[in-house]
């Protein structure tokens, strides 16, 4: 029994002693391999008679299961300080940048027009679209500005070199046109709005030869100002975000409207920086009127019967407003600097659910 | 347009403060473009009166006045050479600001003599940039005055936006009449009483026209006024010219502008003495030339109505009068003209000459045809009292016919467009005091138009002016009604698509541009364009004259312009429209994007390399895809566009003939034309050419298939002829085993080494995919085999060993 508590002492201090997995392998051979000590002390019980080999057995036994315990435990030991050693030998330098990806981003005024469309979706209106070369008929007369109209002057229209049955053909002027088209082609009820490209040849620091409008028409049966009125505080409202914003109706003059008005919101100005909310100023932002009648009739629509109204904007200048850009000209210029800045996210997709901006 | 308060109220009789008065000119339509008070900051100015001027012992130019301010004496240095005794001045104080320097005074020492304060000039009160010598005013000038009442700087100036309808409110006395209307004030009788002639006028008037010009003038009133003295005008009237910008020049010219600004009633003056026989409105002659009072030499063509004497045109009707005839300050007899012009010629004349003036700007938009008697008298009435002299009678042409228009009125018209409640009188007061007199019953009216509003042509037009004076604050703000209960998409499947293009391309690390549909002529040939169709006329600058054939090149000049400031990369994406000739159907609609420069930042991890093709095609592809084209049906078609890499280009089409994009490396000589950098890889997606969107039926989808057994890869490596391409030996591949290949993948393009010329080997990895029991080793032999036999057969490659 003796030579047992030896055997105990000695492979426990063995296995204390290994300090790598090979190592505790080496010891667990010695101790449990086919010429292991233990394996050996096992074979001898053979030679024994029944009555020591019980007891023999038995201490044995016990002696190789605690001696395996010891190995695997000394090993789980070894294996967690063996990674622990790997894992520090694999430290990299956090600091160092992420591997550069570009973001993208979409032009203010694509996401301005997605945030106005959000808004007048919710009002039952449809977007409508129209070429930009147009003819004079639809970009004019058929608006109720007649050829020698002061109306007509003032617009800085570019020309085209063709004509179609004798109208010029022209860059629009205005999205108002495809007011025309649509009264042409649709039976009331008529709900639509018209984002597009427009053009006026005239470049200075507030103007570009080609920016942007949005336009909207509602034709009906009892459809009148009070409804102009409701649906543009509601729109300038929530375009802006301020439920008190202050809007105000101000007679204007359009030639294709009548009654026309000019729309202003609340502003205040000081030390030449703009404030859109309640304050002492005004600002226009909107012409707007109920459709002249001759228009009507100009596109087949009988004006005893129906009647509505159209308004229409600069999204450049809604822009500039919300989000604080300073240059018009700015906007077509491409400037990655400008884009990146000014513009938004893919995923900004603006909407009456998560909010129309953030 | 500019008046001033004083000038108003001689119109209009109210009470009301500066501010109630443009608050309500702006409710009416009025709006106001700014108010100046040009009194601001000069408020303590006073006048003084220099009693003494010695010059200043120890100094040459300066010199020490002795100064009454009305309140004390005192002593001022000064430098002004005019500054004598027994003038008077415009004092400031010690501790006042000079507008004109933004100096704040303080008594001080100026070599030695103590100056209590400053006489001043012009510039230092900030009213012109005039410097030579200090403010001279009247001997009768008050001591002690604020100064800004004598210089008559106290009557504030307002500027107004008269929207192009409203010609009768181009005059001071069309703004008092619409606030009238409105109730803030009451309008003021006006005295256009007949001046008795004494003597018949030696002058004639003749209306001389074809019965196709008859239009062109269609009354004429004009009188001899004999022995005047054209003399300077009265201060009174000097100070209402240039409180509004304009120049006082004698008093007769001086008073035809006033009668344009009070009265909306141009008139004209000829020196009669210079007028040779009688005057004509008549055509001018092709070709026949007149000096204008602008002191240029205009040709004149047989469209353009003039004023002429038995020989010569003196005049350009309605728009300036000639500098043969014009009055002068030996003027003794002079001839007024008061005349009604044809609007529309009136403005294709000023147009052609390029000519703008006061007249022709009321005339264009249509002056009161019943006012040019009443014009005439108060014109005479003036010319009288300030230069003297004796009227004939008037003597006249034609007179405008006296009917006025009327507009059948219906007063529940009111509240149906414009969806406000006004009663019946509040609408009969407006239309009264605007100068509409109404016939007929309560609901149904006949209503006179006044003939100072042309612009009155319909009920709608009635509606407005009774809601316009009523107030547009009253209106009702109603919600709009619905249309359903739910509101529809408001983007049509084509629309909605677009916009998905444009998300998904912002997603891929583009930006997004917005650039003008037009570019240098030069730039739309490179890329397809430059049709004389889609040249403009007049073109902003030569160097935007043509509408664009597609986005891209502007998208390159972009990248250039990015470059030169330094970002070499600039990958860019725009939606827009593009134009192959002037119809609406040559217009598409187009997503083009680039990518310029590297692929990408340099960095530790990975090497940026030099973007090409695939990267191009990589876009276009996921365009496509977020347009919900079927991506895996379309063809490649190593065909090009001229502004392209002829090796390095492609398009996708669905089907033969459906060109749905194209994409690839911009040409190199391209972008040498453009100055710009390369390389650029660039996509042209053609939204327009995508099939339409489905009718939708139904949103079920098909179940999806998870089978239970493991994939299985296979790799094959066949060295095939260079000209073979990469679609057949996948195509060739696919189409081995229809059920069990689910894809084919190129790993690898490998050319040269020992392959020989004109070889090279593609590996590509095949997927097979069991569905009812894992396969066997036998199985899979057999596909394999079936695989390299199909590609072998149809790109005559081998399996490479």
């Amino acid at each position: 029994m003796d030579d047992i508590d030896k055997l105990r002492g000695d492979l426990t201090q063995a296995i204390a002693a290994a300090d790598t997995l090979d190592a505790l392998d080496g010891v667990r051979v010695s101790a449990l391999g086919k010429k292991g000590a233990i394996t050996q002390a096992m074979k001898g019980l053979g030679a024994m008679d029944p009555e020591d080999r019980r007891e023999a057995g038995q201490t044995i036994n016990a002696l190789k299961s605690e001696i395996s315990d010891a190995i695997e435990a000394r090993k789980a030991d070894l294996s967690t300080a063996e990674l622990d050693a790997r894992l520090m030998a694999e430290k990299v330098d956090v600091s160092l940048p992420a591997r550069p990806e570009t973001e993208g981003s979409i032009h203010p005024i694509s996401q301005v027009i997605d945030e106005m469309t959000a808004i007048f979706c919710e009002m039952g209106f449809t977007v409508a679209e129209g070429p930009d070369i147009e003819e004079d008929w639809y970009n004019f007369t058929a608006l109720n500005i007649p050829p020698e109209h002061p109306a007509r002057q003032e617009h800085d229209t570019f020309y085209l070199p063709g004509e179609t049955d004798g109208h010029r053909k022209l860059l629009r002027t205005h999205t108002s046109p495809v007011q025309i088209h649509t009264m042409q082609d649709t039976k009331p009820p008529i709900r639509i709005i018209v984002p597009g490209r427009t053009y006026r040849c005239d470049y200075d620091a507030t103007h570009s030869p080609m920016f942007h409008q949005i336009e909207g028409l509602v034709v009906d049966e009892t459809i009148n100002m009070g409804h102009l009125k409701g649906c543009l505080i509601d729109f300038c409202r929530t375009m802006f975000d301020m439920d008190d914003l202050p809007v105000r109706f101000r007679p204007s003059y359009f030639p294709f409207t009548e009654p026309s008005a000019e729309v202003d919101i609340g502003c205040t100005k000081k030390d030449g920086e703009l404030r859109i909310g309640a304050g002492d100023d005004w600002l226009e932002i909107l012409g707007s009127g109920m459709v002249n009648p001759r228009v009507l009739e100009n596109c087949g629509i009988d004006s005893t019967k129906y009647q509505g109204f159209a308004f229409g904007m600069g999204v450049e200048r809604i822009a500039m407003l919300k989000y604080g850009i300073p240059d018009l000209r700015t906007f077509f210029e491409s400037d990655l600097r400008w884009l990146r800045h000014y513009g938004f996210k893919s995923l900004e997709v603006p909407g009456m659910v998560g909010g129309l901006s953030r | 347009m500019k008046i001033t308060l004083g000038w108003l109220k001689e119109h209009l009789d109210t009470d009301a403060t500066l501010d109630a008065l443009c608050e309500r000119m702006t409710m009416l339509g009025l709006e106001i473009e700014e108010v100046i008070e040009r009194s601001k900051g000069l408020e303590g100015f006073v006048v003084a009166s220099v009693l003494g001027a010695e010059k200043h012992p120890d100094a040459d130019k300066l010199q020490v006045c002795t100064v009454d301010t009305g309140s004390e004496t005192v002593e001022v240095v000064c430098g002004a050479p005019n500054a004598r005794a027994g003038m008077k001045g415009v004092f400031a104080a010690s501790g006042s600001s000079i507008p004109g320097t933004g100096i704040k005074l303080k008594k001080a020492k100026i070599r030695g003599v103590e100056s209590n304060g400053m006489l001043l000039s012009e510039r230092e009160m900030g009213l012109s940039d005039e410097h030579d010598g200090i403010i001279e005013l009247s001997d009768d000038a008050p001591l002690g005055a604020p100064a800004v009442e004598v210089l008559g700087l106290d009557d504030p100036v307002i500027d107004i936006a008269i929207t192009p309808n409203r010609g009768d409110c181009l005059g001071v006395r069309g703004i008092a009449r619409d606030l009238a209307a409105s109730g803030i004030g009451t309008l003021k009788p006006l005295d256009a009483t007949p001046v008795k002639g004494s003597f018949e006028s030696p002058i004639k008037v003749h209306l001389d026209f074809d019965a196709d010009h008859i239009d062109a003038c269609t009354a004429f009133v004009g009188r001899t006024i004999r022995g005047v003295n054209n003399v300077e005008s009265p201060k009174w009237l000097a100070d209402k010219l240039l409180a509004i910008g304009l120049r006082p020049i004698s008093a007769l010219v001086d008073i035809t502008n006033l009668m344009t600004i009070e009265h909306c009633r141009p008139l004209h003056v000829f020196d009669a003495d210079k007028v040779n026989g009688d005057i004509r409105a008549r055509m001018a002659k092709d070709g026949e030339k007149l000096l204008a009072l602008d002191g240029k030499e205009y040709e004149l063509d047989s469209e353009m109505t003039v004023i002429a004497d038995d020989t010569v045109a003196e005049a350009m009707a309605g728009v300036m009068g000639g500098e043969a005839s014009g009055c002068t300050e030996d003027t003794v007899n002079v001839f007024v003209e008061s005349a009604l012009f044809d609007p529309i010629r009136t403005a294709a004349t000023g147009r052609k000459l390029n000519l703008q003036s006061d007249a022709r700007f009321r005339f264009e938009r249509g002056i009161d045809s019943a006012f040019l008697e009443p014009g005439m008298e108060i014109a005479t009435r003036l010319i009288l009292d300030i230069c003297g002299g004796e009227a004939s009678d008037i003597v006249v042409a034609e007179s405008p016919s006296p009917d006025s228009q009327t507009v059948d009125f219906r007063p529940a018209r009111v509240k149906e467009l414009a969806g406000v409640e006004v009663e019946l009188a509040e609408m009969k007061r407006i239309l009264d005091v605007l100068g509409f007199t109404q016939d007929g019953t309560d609901t149904q009216m006949t209503v006179s138009v006044p003939t100072w509003r042309n612009d009155i042509v319909g009920e709608a037009c009635l509606v407005e002016e009774v809601v316009r004076v009523h107030g547009y604050d009253k209106l009702p703000m109603t919600p709009m009604p619905r249309l359903s209960d739910l509101p529809e998409p408001a983007l049509s499947p084509e629309q909605r698509r677009r916009s998905d293009v444009r998300r998904a391309l912002a997603g891929r690390g583009l930006t997004e541009a917005v650039t003008l549909s037009f570019l240098p002529s030069d730039q739309a040939v490179l890329f397809g364009g430059g049709a004389d169709e889609l040249k403009l006329v007049n073109p902003i600058s030569s160097d935007l004259d043509s509408m664009r054939p597609s986005a891209l090149p502007n998208l390159i000049a972009a990248a250039g312009r990015n470059a030169d400031k330094g970002m070499d990369s600039s990958p860019l994406f725009e939606i827009g429209p593009q134009f192959s000739d002037d119809t609406p159907a040559g217009q598409m609609m187009a997503a083009c994007g680039i990518r310029s420069g590297k692929s990408g930042r340099r960095n530790w991890s990975m090497p940026p390399r030099p973007v090409d093709v695939f990267d191009a095609k990589a876009d276009a592809l996921a365009a496509l895809s977020a347009a919900g084209v079927p991506v895996e049906k379309l063809q490649v078609v190593a065909e090009s566009a001229p502004w392209y890499h002829p090796g390095r280009s492609g398009c996708l089409q669905l089907g033969p003939k459906n060109l749905l994009a194209r994409f690839g490396e911009v040409h190199p000589g391209v972008l040498a034309k453009m100055d710009v950098d390369g390389p650029v890889a660039a996509f042209e997606v053609y939204l327009d050419n995508l099939p339409k969107p489905k009718a939708k039926k139904g949103s079920t989808r098909k179940l999806v298939e998870l089978p239970a057994f493991h994939p299985v890869g296979r790799d094959f490596a066949f060295v095939v002829d260079e000209a073979i391409s990469a679609s057949a030996v996948i195509a060739a591949a696919m189409s081995a085993d229809k059920t069990l290949i689910r894809d084919v993948n190129v790993f690898d393009v490998f050319a040269g080494g020992n392959l020989g010329d004109g070889k090279k080997s593609l590996a590509v990895s095949v997927t097979l995919q069991p569905t009812d029991q894992t396969l066997t080793d036998a199985e899979i032999e057999a596909v394999s085999s079936n695989i390299v036999a199909a590609v072998e057969k149809a790109t005559g490659g081998t399996l490479r060993s």
